[in-house]
């Protein structure tokens, strides 16, 4: 199933995070597509927040995997642009600690095959006026965006 | 009076750098294996750059230590840096430098790889003395920095976001500018007119210090979108100094008003922005305008190298802060900065 909710502003977005955050358990799986620009790390610090987070959280383009381990439970914030292939992806050996956190990953194609069952899957949109996500959770999800 | 040679290793992001520095920060070599491949995708490939760390570090040992004229029995220490980075990376780095440092028998000293673009400063005006204020500014850092000593140090600002580097590499890939972002953005402003279009500063209340540069990001998305090919090919010089003065100025301003508010002689520039003409240029302008010394290193030690690893392992070095030979790199920040 898929669920368009409209960001109309800033707030929108932080009470989605306040919406979904409270449905993950650790293991589980964000996966936040969307151009340059859409949203995606906002998004992430606001998960963050819910999970009592206090440290910042900021972009982890450049060193593709960061952790925050301040929170109620770890947050695995990862930006996937740049690998180009899932054997790199395996590489970097990520899959053998996200089991202990909620993980976001942005630009997450590369990793779809790999993923555990639990994800929710998050598409971003702006069009340069109006911002707004598509949800796609996953069945055991699908109850609270009905 | 004996000379006390430091090898060190610098493997944090894509390029693989060995250099021998003595501990009055004499820099007798400093490689840096430049990885052209690079640029064909637009952007670091992060497994890609570990395998040519694998593949460079070797080499570049045997002819750093042949350039600085001295071999493995004459070095007194190894120095490394372990964090923040791409971690397959840093591990390259690390692997080689603890097996060098148990094989030898030589202490093991390990920095930041953030911070050690601070010393670079050292390499160049070895007379500098704490305290000081550092921007730390590249592709993962955005970073202001208060240094007490030269081994006690507080973060009081810092990006919330997107650093400045990365920011220009985003824009610049919106504008279909080719990578890295800095470097053309940096070319293409010269002549171009800075007030041409308004991108917005963020967090411009005078008590703040952070940095935020998502919203620049978001504006010029927007612009790009609001105009055609044309215009934006006529204009580029124009838009390149537009998005370079908001990407610099906020890093002036900030830095120049912490310095004052705390009556700071000392202000250091470091990482790869630091070779941004613009910030070089307004920075020192500006901090003059009040009595305030603006110092930077050379372009080349902008860039990642080894030299600055082994300048920060200096006054550990002094100091006898030695790691013991567990010890791990790791991607993030961490608690532990030095």
């Amino acid at each position: 199933m898929f669920k368009k909710i409209d960001l109309l502003s800033e707030q929108d977005t932080i009470d989605l995070a306040a919406f979904v955050t409270p449905l993950l358990k650790p293991g589980d799986v964000l996966c936040l597509y969307g151009e340059l620009g859409s949203g995606k790390t906002f998004f992430t610090k606001q998960v963050g927040k819910f999970l009592s987070i206090n440290e910042e959280i900021d972009s982890p383009s450049f060193v593709l995997f960061k952790e925050y381990n301040s929170g109620r439970v770890p947050l695995y914030h990862l930006d996937l642009y740049r690998l180009r292939s899932e054997e790199e992806l395996l590489d970097l050996g990520i899959f053998d600690m996200i089991e202990n956190g909620i993980t976001a990953i942005e630009w997450p194609e590369l990793a779809e095959n790999l993923l555990p069952s639990t994800t929710l899957k998050l598409r971003f949109h702006y069009d340069g006026y109006d911002r707004w996500v598509v949800v796609e959770p996953d069945p055991s999800l699908a109850e609270f965006f009905e | 009076m004996k000379t006390n040679y430091i090898l060190a290793f610098e493997s944090s992001c894509d390029d693989t750098s060995v250099a021998v520095v003595d501990t009055e920060y004499k820099v007798y070599s400093n490689l840096i294996s430049s990885q052209p491949n690079h640029l064909e995708f637009g952007g670091i490939l992060p497994e890609l750059a570990s395998r040519l760390h694998m593949k460079n570090i070797m080499y570049l040992t045997s002819a750093a230590l042949q350039e600085a004229k001295v071999d493995l029995d004459d070095i007194q220490a190894i120095a490394v840096s372990i964090n923040p980075g791409l971690i397959g990376s840093l591990i390259v780095g690390l692997s080689f430098a603890k097996s060098l440092a148990w094989s030898r028998n030589l202490p093991l000293i390990t920095v930041n790889h953030m911070l050690s673009h601070i010393f670079s400063n050292y390499l160049v005006h070895p007379n500098i003395k704490a305290p000081f204020l550092a921007l730390v500014v590249s592709g993962g850092h955005t970073e202001l920095v208060y240094f007490r000593t030269e081994t006690e140090f507080e973060i009081v600002g810092k990006t919330l976001d997107d650093a400045a580097g990365e920011t220009f590499d985003k824009t610049a890939k919106l504008m279909h500018l080719g990578f890295p972002g800095g470097p053309i953005i940096d070319r293409l402003a010269v002549g171009g007119d800075p007030s041409f279009f308004q991108f917005p500063r963020a967090l411009k209340q005078k008590d703040n210090f952070n940095f935020s540069y998502s919203g620049v990001k978001t504006a010029m998305l927007q612009y790009i979108r609001s105009i055609d090919d044309e215009y934006l090919q006529e204009h580029q010089a124009d838009i390149a100094a537009s998005i370079q003065a908001a990407i610099v100025e906020p890093l002036i301003k900030k830095t120049v008003r912490w310095a004052r508010l705390h009556n700071v002689e000392n202000i250091l520039l470091a990482g790869g922005v630091a070779a941004n003409s613009a910030l070089r240029s307004g920075l020192t302008t500006h901090a003059n305008k009040y009595g305030i010394n603006a110092y930077f290193p050379s372009l080349k030690l902008c860039m990642d190298n080894a030299a600055m690893v082994a300048a920060a392992a200096i006054p550990k070095f002094n100091q006898g802060l030695f790691a013991s030979l567990d010890v791990n790199a790791f991607s993030t920040k961490g608690t532990k900065l030095i």
